[in-house]
């Protein structure tokens, strides 16, 4: 009998928003499943997973994982999963979740399958859906370990929803530490701190591209502010300094799928649709009528941002 | 110091000529290959690290390249050697009997003979979009890691200042080598590499150096060795991931241009009602 063990992530001492994705990813494959919560503070932040139908929520709270080091995780993560029996690990693919998976199933001699976007059970089998050639064409695959690791796109995965209940919470033990994590010493966070919402999450989401130059923040934030939206960048637009590495949306940044996508000044680079051709509704504002971008906006504009922007802002605050 | 770099050759994301799936499969012919973006910057970050950036021919260290392939992907390997790497290995193998975790394994038994100091690796490669082999590499070695570097300062022989790219931010660890380290984007930004050898107020070019002519007809006599899939990971050759099948994801409607904001807002309000 299969078994799925969920690993959650803590942020500021608070299961991320991110983890109920690889929850829905759980619930979907109809399995019974588990909660890991492991890192400082755990204890605390155990409570706020325990309403999801989970059969257990396993906590381990010690300092020794304050921060997110793969090598001081993935020894507890694979004990856990181990001594309980559980064959299926699941975690979001988050920078967290893509950096210590593959530890985790090497350990394990556990397959894995990385930023799936969709799971079926067939006969009794999981198949996971995986995005492959920058989204380009998707791949089905199986797993042939009896132990499997899985890291789950937020995108793809809605927020699994509280369903009442109260999972029984229990304690496990740290498991012994790994020599390799010795020789990493953890030295800063430099965490950028913004007031808007996290791209993962934003249902808006308002993206620059290099046509900005230095005028990024100064044309995108009253939209943004506006909408609620939390904003990202091509990575023309990283490249050159205009906005920071973290807001870079594409194959290689952040995958996203808001409600509403407003691609502004992004020519449209396959490496940048791989990232967003998931949204609801895009909208895309460039002065070049044959921008690539525009095959994949429902809403076109062709004109120039530095107008249309600030005009688009007016007219949103007539209401 | 000495380095090993892990490259795959991809196919051109930018090609006019995209993979096509035919009944369930992947097709190939047709496709320009070039070698994996994020293992070109791997390469150049390691050829940065070891040289002095003022004079680069004069060599610090070794850079080792390694590729998975048939025959044909000594091509990838060259060109690498071209721009400065100093060897080169092939494992035979063709892609259909690789998986991410096979490489690892067979990564690690090649360390093992060699010896680096360092594996620096791509991120990931741009056609299965895994990245796993890093990570993989480090657990079977037991190394540390420091995976979605944006920049490396070496603060002597012992150990590397890594920035992290993350999500919301960065991770700044100091590794103790030998480790593995998988780099980003920003690594081969002009000041993202500070190898002891070159001076702070050294500024490379922005991206991956080219090689010159005369550099390519050098690197044909430059060492490059075949070595068997079996000889490194014996019989255990399984996969682990078994593809069934692909597909084309679902295409967009057809969207329409808007010619004023006044009508864009219109139509998010009431025709997407996104508003």
């Amino acid at each position: 009998m299969s078994n799925v063990l969920v690993i959650a992530e803590l942020h500021d001492g608070h299961v991320r928003k991110s983890t109920h994705s690889a929850i829905n990813f759980a619930k979907q494959t109809g399995l019974p499943f588990s909660i890991l919560v492991l890192g400082a503070g755990a204890t605390a932040a155990s409570a706020e997973v325990t309403t999801f139908g989970a059969a257990k929520v396993i906590v381990v709270d010690d300092a020794y994982l304050a921060n997110a080091v793969a090598e001081r995780f993935a020894p507890t993560i694979a004990d856990v999963a181990k001594k309980g029996g559980f064959d299926i690990i699941a975690v979001t693919a988050s920078s967290f979740g893509k950096d210590v998976a593959p530890r985790v199933a090497a350990k394990l001699g556990a397959g894995y399958a990385p930023d799936i976007r969709g799971v079926k059970v067939v006969g009794g089998k999981l198949t996971y859906q995986r995005p492959v050639f920058a989204s380009n064409a998707f791949a089905t695959a199986e797993l042939v370990t009896p132990v499997q690791v899985v890291s789950v796109r937020q995108s793809e995965f809605a927020p699994a929803q509280a369903s009442g209940g109260a999972s029984p919470v229990e304690d496990a033990a740290l498991a012994a530490k790994d020599p390799a994590a010795e020789r990493v010493e953890f030295v800063a966070l430099g965490e950028a701190k913004s007031e808007r919402p996290d791209l993962g999450e934003a249902k808006v989401i308002v993206s620059g591209g290099r046509a900005l130059k230095e005028k990024f923040a100064e044309v995108l934030d009253p939209l943004a502010g506006l909408l609620g939206a939390a904003v990202g960048a091509s990575r023309a637009a990283c490249d050159a300094g205009y906005a920071p590495a973290e807001l870079q949306v594409g194959q290689t940044g952040r995958v996203v799928a808001p409600k509403l996508y407003f691609a502004i000044g992004i020519s449209g680079a396959i490496q940048h649709l791989a990232g967003m051709k998931g949204s609801k509704t895009i909208v895309a504002i460039n002065k070049d009528a044959d921008a690539p971008i525009f095959q994949v906006a429902d809403y076109g504009l062709v004109a120039d941002l530095f107008t249309a922007v600030p005009e688009l802002v007016t007219e949103l605050k007539k209401g | 110091m000495k380095i090993l770099v892990p490259l795959k050759r991809v196919a051109d994301p930018d090609n006019a000529n995209k993979v096509k799936v035919n009944a369930g499969k992947l097709e190939t012919t047709g496709l320009e290959w070039k070698p994996n973006p994020f293992d070109e910057y791997a390469v150049e970050t390691a050829l940065r690290l070891t040289e002095n950036g003022a004079n680069p021919k004069a060599r610090q260290g070794e850079v080792i390249v390694v590729t998975f392939g048939p025959k044909e992907t000594e091509t990838t390997l060259r060109g690498a050697l071209a721009t400065g790497a100093d060897r080169a290995i092939r494992v035979d193998a063709t892609d259909d009997q690789l998986d991410g975790d096979l490489v690892a394994r067979a990564l690690k038994a090649i360390v093992e003979k060699e010896k680096p100091d360092l594996v620096l690796a791509g991120k990931q490669a741009v056609d299965g979009d895994s990245n796993q082999v890093g990570q993989l590499v480090a657990e079977y070695l037991g190394w540390p890691q420091a995976t979605f570097a944006g920049s490396i300062t070496s603060e002597d022989d012992k150990s590397l200042l890594v920035v992290r790219e993350v999500d919301g931010g960065t991770v700044s660890l100091r590794l103790t080598l030998p480790a593995v380290i998988t780099v980003d984007l920003r690594i081969v930004a002009p000041k993202s590499v500070k190898s002891k050898h070159t001076a702070d107020t050294h500024t490379y070019a922005d991206g991956v150096r080219f090689a010159a002519l005369m550099a390519i007809m050098a690197a044909k006599k430059k060492p490059l060795v075949e070595m068997k899939l079996a000889d490194l990971v014996g019989a255990d050759t399984a996969l682990k991931i078994k593809y069934t099948g692909f597909e084309l994801p679902p295409a967009r409607k057809a969207g329409i241009k808007v010619k004023t904001v006044a009508e864009l807002v219109e139509k998010l309000k009431s025709e997407a009602k996104a508003l």
